[in-house]
Formats: structure tokens, sequence, C-alpha cells
């Protein structure tokens, strides 16, 4: 029994352990509640989760661990499991107790993990989860003598309902306090002997000591980051570890199947007796819902029905909760404008930079949340790694896996959610490659910059048979594109070809509420904490940009030019018409308004970059107003209807449907050059100007979460890669279309 | 069963195939596992072991990949990994 001691009870450090699909998360979420944080461990993408645990003695810290099968470390979550349980992992804690959660229907392959776990010396408690199926089932497992011959306390639980859970806290304490270990395996002595021989090889020159499992891991590892670790340092121990490998050998065993057979065998001879299996398995339900899921025909007409209800859903529920939101933006700024009448500059910050910025990622939790509720409905029941499945051959062969799948349909919605559901892939490759393609696939915010273009330019000259055409064929273009850019970069840059995509299909299982909506909730809360900092700075650099500089001549001298004009126009004196504009309601006023708007853009830092610019896009045939308004959407696509309201002096409030805008564009002429006097918007050019927003880069909040989700280096290599395209793609269908006539 | 039986008799001693050769609902046991090959030694992690019997259960619409159960667990894998884990054929 323990000692009472006099000292404060330490604040224990408590992590979780086990195999994906064995309901871990949902222990989790029981323990700690509404206790825990989700960021990113130091320098890889992999998903830290911390929250507190209730222990007799007071609160301790509970680390949720990725679910991995093993310790080999051939994948990064792997890798961030063993460098957590070596305590190597910097900000987090070497645990002093280890809880492992493992699937009560298939014990023995679960306990493997256990197994290798308990050669690291750290006290453990095993919950057999999921104990309500294995009842069911018609399994026995003698619990008691379980925990008796793996000497840690074992508790059953069914983490769905939470039952059971409460135990684990009063058996983390006694598992501390009593230093309960699991049974170790016995290692045969040769290979004892090759860890000394190893130890001695590297002897002082390991900054800190290696333990026993990591020297282990560099012999059994084909590839161990232990090992790549003492290679960057300088320290050779192949030699050493090609010995140890020959001495297994000489046991009449591989090197590289030596540990998974050993555990094996270890684990058959703990559990024998313990386990009684029924004598006929029932067949489950399972394996009925997959005869239909994963069948031939209907499994495909049930996968497309589902996606397309998702699909649908992120794309239409959304809708009235960003109007909502954007409503919302444009009453607050309307609320918060007349306060700062007075100091001109500071309201147009406040509300064209700091509360549009806010409003431009506040927009996109519409669709997160609802394609992360879905995503959570189809990880929890099962599903997911059926659609994988279903879809893999489609994207093997262009290097992605059948997890790219759901990411690269919700981008047709809104690469943000899609980017963010990349995380279900756990081939960090594949997801870097999938990260690099959703921004391609036709979002919505693409579509009003094609209804634009599409109702000025080519309905009414080919009627709209032929603009609906051209709408759909509008959204393959960047699939298009993207399949070949994805088969080069995994082919040439990550080298993903052979890459293994060997997945379990676990049991459907129901999901708990619970889980689901905290899914919803935390991706959402690292959407805003972590993205929204990055948009809202966008947002305002680009609205100085537009902003200034603001020299008050150039108010003055479009209001004298203007009412030159209008007195000439209506045939009246210059008073009668300043009188006029002495009335801000007056229509006058407003249009004068619209021009000072106009002409302050023109000369803003933004409206010269148009101009210096307007060379480089005069291949795609575009103007240097359409250049400005390309420039100003690398924020936002969608800002370049209101750049071009504002730059033909139309206002910033027009829309895609605007009549204005559009007699507004077919009007525009050449005013220079060897195309003055023609009109500026041709079919090729409307076509360009859709293409290259196709494939461009023009969405901070995209970039925003690529820095997160695969860092600053991804960032900039997928906007260059796609704005090159985008410019490539303009420049030919321009060219090509022009020749064409 | 017995049905089946008749219809692919299949001696053991027929001789090596591939986990990819197996056709649907068919069993084989596992020979010994090439480990040096990092996707054996995922199936071997996961508990494919020599001498296990394996079955072919599901074969995606299009061919590949497949998923195949051990020990009460469901696999799936893409053909050309299949086609690196060496059985010997057990009738349907």
């Amino acid at each position: 029994m323990s000692t009472v001691t006099a000292s404060p009870p330490k604040t224990l450090h408590v992590a979780l352990i086990g195999n994906p699909n064995t309901g871990k998360t949902s222990i989790f979420n029981v323990l700690t509640g509404l206790r825990q944080r989700v960021g990113n461990y130091p320098g890889v993408t992999v998903e830290k989760k911390v929250g507190t645990i209730f222990l007799p003695e007071g609160p301790g810290y509970l680390v949720d661990l990725p679910g991995t099968y093993s310790l080999a470390a051939s994948s990064l979550d792997e890798r961030v499991v063993v460098d957590v349980l070596s305590g190597h992992t910097p900000g987090v804690a070497r645990p002093d107790v280890i809880i492992c959660v493992v699937d009560a229907t298939n014990l023995q392959r679960n306990l493997f993990l256990a197994s290798q776990v308990a050669d690291l010396g750290i006290p453990m408690v095993i919950a057999v989860n999921l104990w309500d199926a294995a009842i069911k089932s018609g399994l026995k497992i003698d619990l008691e003598e379980l925990s008796e011959r793996l000497g840690v306390p074992v508790l059953p639980t069914v983490g769905r309902r939470g039952t059971g859970v409460e135990l684990l806290g009063k058996a983390v304490a006694e598992a501390f306090e009593e230093k309960r270990c699991m049974v170790k395996l016995a290692w045969p002595r040769e290979i004892n002997a090759a860890v000394e021989d190893i130890r001695k090889t590297i002897g002082e020159h390991a900054e800190v000591p290696l333990t026993d499992v990591e020297i282990r891991r560099m012999i059994f590892d084909a590839d161990s980051a232990v090992l790549r670790r003492l290679d960057a340092s300088g320290i050779g121990v192949r030699a050493a570890i090609d010995r140890a490998r020959e001495s297994i050998r000489k046991l009449g065993m591989n090197p590289m199947a030596a540990e998974a057979l050993l555990h094996y065998r270890h684990l058959e001879k703990v559990l024998a007796g313990v386990i009684t299996a029924p004598e006929q398995i029932a067949t489950g339900a399972t394996e009925s819902i997959d005869r239909l899921l994963l069948h031939r025909g209907w499994g495909l007409v049930a996968f497309l029905s589902m996606m397309y209800f998702v699909f649908q859903s992120v794309y239409t529920w959304a809708g009235p909760f960003m109007d909502l939101i954007d409503a919302a933006k444009g009453w607050v700024q309307d609320l918060v404008a007349p306060m700062f009448d007075s100091m001109p500059m500071l309201q147009s910050l406040v509300t064209d930079g700091l509360i549009e910025g806010v409003g431009a990622f506040v927009i996109f939790l519409p669709q997160i949340l609802i394609l992360f509720f879905f995503i959570a409905l189809l990880e929890d029941t099962g599903y997911m790694a059926r659609a994988a499945f279903l879809m893999d051959k489609l994207l093997s062969w262009c290097g992605l896996n059948g997890k790219s799948f759901v990411p690269m349909l919700s981008s047709y919605a809104c690469a943000i959610p899609g980017i963010l559901a990349t995380r279900t892939i756990e081939d960090n490759k594949t997801r870097l490659a999938t990260i690099l393609v959703a921004p391609f696939m036709s979002c919505s915010a693409r579509l009003p910059v094609y209804i634009l273009m599409i109702g000025a330019f080519i309905e009414p000259r080919y009627g709209p048979w032929v603009a609906g055409f051209t709408l759909f064929v509008m959204h393959f273009v960047g699939l298009a594109v993207a399949i070949p850019v994805a088969w080069v970069v995994t082919r040439f840059v990550l080298k993903t070809k052979g890459k293994p995509f060997v997945m379990e299909m676990p049991p459907y299982r129901v999901p708990r509420l619970r889980d689901v909506i905290w899914r919803m909730w935390s991706g959402a809360q690292e959407f805003i904490v972590r993205a929204g900092t990055i948009i809202l700075a966008i947002t305002v650099i680009v609205w100085a940009l537009l902003y200034f500089p603001r020299p008050e001549s150039v108010a003055e001298e479009t209001a004298a030019a203007f009412i030159a004009e209008q007195s000439l126009e209506q045939n009246s004196t210059v008073q009668a018409v300043i009188d006029e504009l002495e009335d801000p309601e007056s229509e006058l006023s407003a249009e004068l308004g619209r021009q000072i708007d106009s002409a302050y853009l023109n000369q803003s830092y933004m409206g010269r970059a148009g101009k210096a610019l307007q060379p480089i896009f005069a291949p795609a045939g575009f103007d240097w107003k359409i250049t400005v308004g390309v420039l100003a959407s690398f924020p936002a696509r969608e800002v370049i209807i209101s750049t071009l309201g504002v730059i033909y002096a139309l206002g910033g409030d027009v829309d895609e449907e605007s009549g204005d805008l559009r007699t507004a564009l077919a009007n525009a002429e050449w005013h220079h050059g060897p195309l003055a006097g023609t009109p500026v918007f041709t079919i090729p050019v409307a076509l360009a100007i859709m293409v290259f927003f196709a494939l461009c880069s023009q969405c901070g909040a995209t970039m925003a979460v690529i820095v997160k989700e695969a860092g600053w280096k991804w960032a900039v290599a997928s906007f260059f890669l796609m704005t090159s395209l985008a410019w490539i793609g303009a420049v030919l269908v321009y060219q090509i279309g022009t020749a064409l006539g | 069963m017995s049905l089946n039986i008749l219809r692919f008799v299949m001696p053991s001693s027929q001789g090596e195939i591939s986990l990819s050769d197996l056709k649907k609902g068919q069993s084989g046991r596992v020979i010994a596992i090439d480990a040096d090959d990092p996707v054996n030694q995922r199936l071997m992690i996961m508990g494919l072991l020599p001498d296990m019997q394996v079955t072919l259960v599901k074969i995606a619409p299009l061919g590949d990949p497949i998923a195949v159960q051990f020990e009460g667990r469901v696999v799936s894998l893409r053909r050309a990994e299949a086609s690196r884990v060496r059985l010997e054929p057990l009738s349907a």
C-alpha cells in the first residue's frame, strides 16, 4: 500500500494511447469534459490534445496521443507517440502513468501496442473498451485474471456511454502509487547483448543516454528516427546495428519481423485461457451493412448519394447563415461608422479594414461547422474507411489515396473546410499533396465571377444553353489542372509512388453525439484562433493599399472637373450645380461620391500597382482596371465584383447580377495602344478572366489555413503554383481565343 | 461448405500464390512474411503472422484495393501491396 507522505501530491501527467478505432477519443472526452485544449506538437502537424483529468489526489494533465498500432515510428503520428512517451517532446512531460485503451473484441491484437509500451517501464492502466460489443458477440474475458497476469489495473469501459470511465482516475492513482507496470516481454539473450553492444558503440557521444527501448527501435525499425538523429550528429552505429540484426538472423528470425513475432508469442502465453470465444461468432451487423455499402453497384450509388447530400448541405445549408453573418457585418459597420465621422481615415480602417477582416473569416464558420459535423459522423460510424476503399483506385494513379476524396469534394463548396478535412489522411505526404490540390477545386466564391462574365458576355451572344454549359465547364477547369499537378508533385517532389495504403476497416458503430459536437466546436475554434489573425492582417494590408495615398487634392480636382462637366451637360450655371451638390441626399452628390472613390482608387498604391503591372497581364488581354481588380482580389476572389464597381464609379455595392456593372463592362474601351477604341471585354478576355479566377490562389483565408496545416513553405509553394498556372491558363485562353476569332 | 470444397479443390501443396491472387471469399495461409518490406511489417504489426489464415472478403468496385480479414480484423490494402504477401492457398 502507499505510504502517506507529508509533501503535497505531485500533479500527475497521464497519457492516453491506443490503436485507431478503439473509442479512445470518447474516453478522452468523457474524462476531460470541456477542460481540453487542441494544438499542434512542435514542428509537426499532428494534433495535440491535452485536458484535465480528475484524480483522487486532485487534478492531473491528460494528453490524448494519436491512435497508432505500434511504436515503429513509420508515420508522423507514431513518431509523436514515441517521442512523448520517451520524454523527448518539448513542452510535454514524460507521462507518469499511461492509460492504454484496447478494443475488447480484439484484445490480443490491441495489446501489441501495450506490450511495446510496457517496455518503457511506465505504470499503466488498461481500459478494455467496447465492453458492451464484446459481451454482445459472446466473448468472455476474465478481467481479474487478465489484471493478475498483466500486473496492471484492467477496467471494462464503454466510452460511448461513459460507463466505467469514472473509475479510471482511481486506477491511475493506484497504478502510480504502487508502480504497477505491465509485464514485460523477456527479450532473448542475444537481443539484450546486441543492445549493450550498441550502447557501448554510442558511448558518451549521445547527449541524452538512450534507453533500451530506443536502442531496440534502431534494431527493429527499417527507418528509425533515433538512428537518423544519431547519424545527423555524426555518431556511427550502423555497423553495430548490422551486427545486432545478424545475431537475430542466427536465432532463425528475420530482424524486421522479430519484434512482432516475439510480442505476439509473448501475448499468446499471457492471454492463454483468459478469453473464451463463443463457438460460433454471430455474423455482425457490420457484415450485412457492408454487403450493401461495399457492393459493386449499390455501394457506389450509396456513396455518391451520401457525398451529394454532404456537398449540398455544406453548399446550401450554410448559405442563409453566411447571408446572416454578412448582414450582421453590414449592420455593425453602419452602427460603428458614425462614431468616427470626424476621422475619415479611422472610419475607413475600422469599417473597411477591421470589421471587414473579422467578417472575412467568420463567414466561413457555417461551412466549417457543417462539414465537420458530417466528417465526424463519417469517421465515428466507420464509413470513412469504406469511402476511402471505394474511391482509392480513382485517386491512387495520381499519387493521392482514397482518403483525399472527401477533402477534395468539400473544397468545391470551400477550400477551407476542405483543407481542414485533410486531417483525416494519416499519411503526411498524401495529406500535403491533397492540401495542394484542394484550392484548385471550384469553390463557391468563384461563382460570382463566372456569373458576372457569363451574364455580361456569353449569355447575350450565345444564349442560355451555352451560358449554362460554360458555367458547368468552369467547375472542372480547376480539377483538370489539379490532377496533373498532383501527379507531378507526388511523383517528383513528394515521391509518394508506391506508398502503401493499408487501412483497417473498423466495425460500424453508433457515434456519440457529444464527440461529434466537440469535433465541430474544436475545428471552428482552432480556425478562428489560428487562421483568423492572418486573415485579418491580410485584409487590413489590402485595405491600406487601396486607401493610401489620399491627398485632399484628388477629391477637389475630381469635384471641380465634375462640376464643370455637369454645368456644361445640364446647361446651367456652376453655382446651380454646387447648390444641388449641397444636398448630400441628391442623386448628383451620390454620383460625385462614386467618382471621387474611383479617382482615389485610381491613384492608390493598388491602382498604381495595377497600372504598373498591367504589361504582365497584357498577354491575357487584361487592361489596367482588370489588373487592379485581380490584385485587389488576392485576399478574397469575390472582391473583384465590388472593386470593379468602384473602378467603374458604380460604387462598391454592386453584385454579379447588377445590370449597371454588366453594361459598364460591355462599354469599356481601350484608351491607348494598338487596340484603342475597341472593347476591352471580348469573349476571349471574359474567358481568360474566368480561367484566371478558376486557377489563381486568391483567398487569404485558404493561405492562412495552409500555413497552419502544412507550414509556410507549402503556402508559398501553393500560392506561386496556382498564380502562375492561372496566368498561363489565362494567356493561353486569350491568345488561342483571339487567334480563332 | 462441402459444395464449395467440391468447386475449389486445392491441395495445400499446390504451391505459392500471393494475397492478391485470392478470389473473393477464398482463404490462404501465410507462408512466411518478407518483413524487410514495410507493408509486410505493418501487416505483421496489425496481427498478420506466419501460418495464419487470411480471407479476401471484399474487392472495391474498380477492382482495387481489396479487403482481407484475419483474426477478426478487416484491413484494406492495394493489390500492389497484397502481391508481396505469399500464401499457401486453402479451399474456399
